[in-house]
């Protein structure tokens, strides 16, 4: 069926009318989008997430504090007005991927700042092409390499201390409470590296001496014949074994001294996502750790930290809410919470608009120095640096009794601090 | 003539994608031309030869590493550092092919990816000088070349062609000459080839040296334009990345490992965006690929539409 009465004829001024008057309805939506561009549009935080590859427990739980952060961030209003995107991109724990995901987020996704790198290699590999594409990478990976100078002015570390402040403040300890001479056991890759310099020069500074460093091979599946290279007089034993062989490492370390060895000091980054009350981990009881943050809520816990740890869901034990069984990397994980509110208030300080404002942002945070603990920091106090770009903060050392990590001492900040290596401000933008 | 043009003609569509394309490609495209330097250097032993290696990862790094060390510890310029990855590759592959080639088929493999392992606890081992797994940073004021910037996007893109097209025209060249035609006699039937009078021994040696010496020259690339070494490249899975990229592409087509490399590089980039689960995606792509063009992409353009593509 044709319809009887067909269009009307086109003039040309109707033609003209309808033209003007789609060209201006088509753009519209253009312009506001304009008119919203400074205060609507989310602010786009790329999170470079470790969801695969040796970093995946890791990133598991670096993913959930981040989320956690966002949500509280955008109920109390967001950043300077505007709501906080997270656009997440696994980086597969690989530099090649890590350096690719860091174009994604700039070239792509257009996003504000990159963040959330916890694996040394992977911020290594990331970091030279963050600087040179001006995206401020804000990473959380206690790497000395933001303090080391090896870095750029893009790259940040505000959320997390550095593994050389770390094992620096524990030396005190180590030698008024657990004795002078100490045996190192450590991966014989760069981070057993930083284990072995800068422990043996902080134990020289407080009067102790490293009887013996026993690196372990990176592929090595069992440890039993390293342990005869003990010396016997060892008071201490220093061990940071880290990845799938470390619960055979303590177990035959276990075996091997049947309950009479030296004291056992270890770094909490070997048992991260890992029960303490594991089978085979029995020989830990009465061992020390460092931790970041205390897995097991601590008497007197801060009401900041209860906040913290409920909007991250963890339990008092250091597990998920809903799996009691999947233990958090809860001496870590804290760096992303942390690290968002640094970015929050730099962002705020600098009235942060756009891509445009990026160097005013990494002003704004150099220019930080005290952080009181809050909320926002619910680790503790901390003291940024930003001639280095790396802040510095309290370090506990919890000792396992009964199956649980019970803090015994908590250092000061000076205790972390140690010379400049960089000045990132001198470097231009 | 028309071979000659197929692949000068891709060369030049590299050139105007220059021009053209949006940031984010225009990176993934220089990148994705270093990594397919790397897979025609693995084609040619692999593709051609019929050799298969499971140690590439070694050469990669010796180039990687002989370029970043001479930077940072030899102080060397750009252009020396980058003929330094060169030597060092062509003297790893040159030793690695001395011994490895005593052995073939499956022991083959294994040797190969014996002594890429031994490299890659090397480069740990010597962390005091290599940083080991953390790698280092090749400073941005180290990697300018004749007073040209490597880490400006536009001259990292040119630099990329100009060692993807070197090696490209090098390879189209090699397996058009004699020496690439007994190179193919050897894979289809080595004993015949022994049989006519060929130094089969001598021929498969230079065929390892080149093709580590073109990975190496890659591993220097990389290091040159992305400004960072560390043994991560060294480690068995950059060894399986380049026979994947060149089975997917198509063993033994000069064309197959670009476009291997490239198709490879956007199936993960794409599914990733798609699902977390993107390895899922890429997996069930490549059984896919492997069921309904096993002898990949451009092997399957050799068999539908040209038969004397090289």
């Amino acid at each position: 069926m044709i319809p009887k009465s067909g269009p009307k004829a086109t003039t040309r001024r109707g033609a003209l009318t309808t033209l003007a008057g789609g060209v201006a309805a088509a753009g519209l939506p253009l312009w506001a989008r304009y008119s919203h561009a400074q205060t609507a549009a989310p602010i786009k935080i790329g999170f470079q997430v470790h969801r695969t590859g040796i970093g995946a427990a890791y990133g598991r739980w670096y993913d959930r504090t981040t989320q956690a952060a966002v949500k509280l961030i955008n109920e109390g209003g967001g950043i300077n007005g505007r709501m906080v995107e997270i656009i997440a991109e696994d980086d597969g724990t690989d530099p090649k991927r890590g350096a690719e995901v860091v174009e994604k987020f700039t070239n792509q996704h257009g996003c504000d700042i990159g963040f959330g790198t916890l694996f040394s290699h992977v911020v290594i590999g990331s970091a030279p092409r963050a600087g040179e594409l001006k995206l401020p990478y804000f990473v959380v990976s206690e790497g000395h390499h933001v303090a080391s100078g090896k870095l750029n002015r893009y790259t940040l570390q505000p959320g997390i201390t550095d593994v050389k402040s770390q094992v620096q403040a524990m030396a005190p300890y180590v030698a008024s409470t657990l004795g002078k001479k100490v045996t190192m056991i450590f991966p014989d890759f760069a981070f057993g590296h930083d284990h072995r310099d800068f422990f043996t020069a902080a134990m020289q500074a407080q009067g102790g001496e490293v009887l013996e460093q026993i690196a372990i091979p990176p592929a090595e599946t069992s440890f039993t014949k390293y342990f005869p290279k003990i010396p016997r007089e060892t008071e201490v034993l220093y061990h940071v074994m880290v990845g799938p062989a470390v619960l055979t490492f303590v177990k035959e370390l276990g075996e091997f001294f049947g309950g009479q060895g030296p004291a056992l000091f270890g770094f909490i980054d070997s048992l991260e996502a890992v029960a303490i009350d594991s089978p085979g981990l029995e020989f830990l009881e009465n061992s020390y750790f460092w931790e970041g943050m205390c897995r097991n809520a601590q008497p007197g816990q801060s009401a900041h930290e209860t906040a913290y740890r409920a909007a991250v869901g963890v339990n008092e034990q250091g597990a998920s809410l809903s799996d009691p069984k999947d233990v958090a990397t809860y001496a870590h994980m804290f760096g992303c919470w942390e690290t968002l509110h640094v970015v929050k208030a730099g962002m705020e300080a600098s009235g942060y608009a756009g891509p445009q404002d990026r160097a005013k942002l990494i002003e704004a945070v150099e220019a930080m120095t005290d952080i009181p603990e809050s909320l926002a920091h619910p680790q503790g106090a901390k003291l940024f640096n930003g001639r280095t770009h790396q802040v510095f903060g309290h370090q506990n050392i919890s000792q396992v009794r009964g199956g649980q990590l019970v803090r015994v001492h908590t250092t000061s900040i000076e205790d972390t601090l140690y010379p400049d290596e960089v000045d990132y401000t001198t470097q231009a933008f | 003539m028309r071979v000659y043009a197929l692949h000068a003609g891709l060369i030049v569509l590299l050139f105007a994608l220059h021009f053209l394309l949006p940031a984010y490609h225009h990176g993934n495209l220089a990148r994705v031309m270093v990594l397919a330097s790397y897979a025609i250097g693995y084609n040619i032993l692999f593709g051609y030869t019929g050799l298969l290696s499971l140690g590439h990862a070694l050469f990669f790094a010796a180039g990687l590493y002989g370029m970043g060390l001479g930077i940072q510890h030899l102080g060397l310029a750009p252009a020396p550092a980058f003929l330094l990855g060169l030597v060092a590759g062509a003297v790893v592959s040159g030793g690695l092919a001395l011994l490895a080639l005593r052995t073939s088929g499956v022991a083959f493999m294994i040797v190969t990816l014996m002594f890429a392992q031994a490299g890659y606890l090397t480069l740990l081992y010597f962390g005091t000088y290599t940083r080991g797994d953390e790698g280092f940073v090749i400073a941005q004021a180290s990697r300018a070349l004749w007073g040209i910037d490597l880490s400006d996007p536009g001259n990292r893109y040119l630099a990329a062609l100009i060692l993807f097209g070197t090696c490209l025209l090098l390879s189209l060249w090699l397996v058009r000459t004699p020496f690439g035609r007994v190179l193919v006699a050897i894979r289809e039937n080595e004993e015949r080839v022994r049989m006519l009078g060929y130094d089969t021994f001598a021929h498969k040696l230079a065929a390892m040296v080149i093709s580590g010496t073109i990975a190496a020259a890659a591993g220097a690339g990389y290091g040159l334009l992305f400004g960072y070494a560390g043994a991560t490249f060294a480690s068995v899975q950059y060894s399986i990345f380049p026979l994947l990229w060149v089975l997917l592409g198509g063993a033994g087509t000069v064309l197959g490992p670009f476009v291997g490399t490239l198709f490879m590089f956007y199936l993960i980039d794409l599914s990733s965006g798609i699902t977390t689960a993107y390895m899922l995606i890429a997996g069930v792509v490549l059984v896919a690929l492997t069921l309904f063009a096993p002898q990949g992409l451009m092997g399957e353009v050799r068999r539908r539409l040209w038969k004397g593509l090289p």
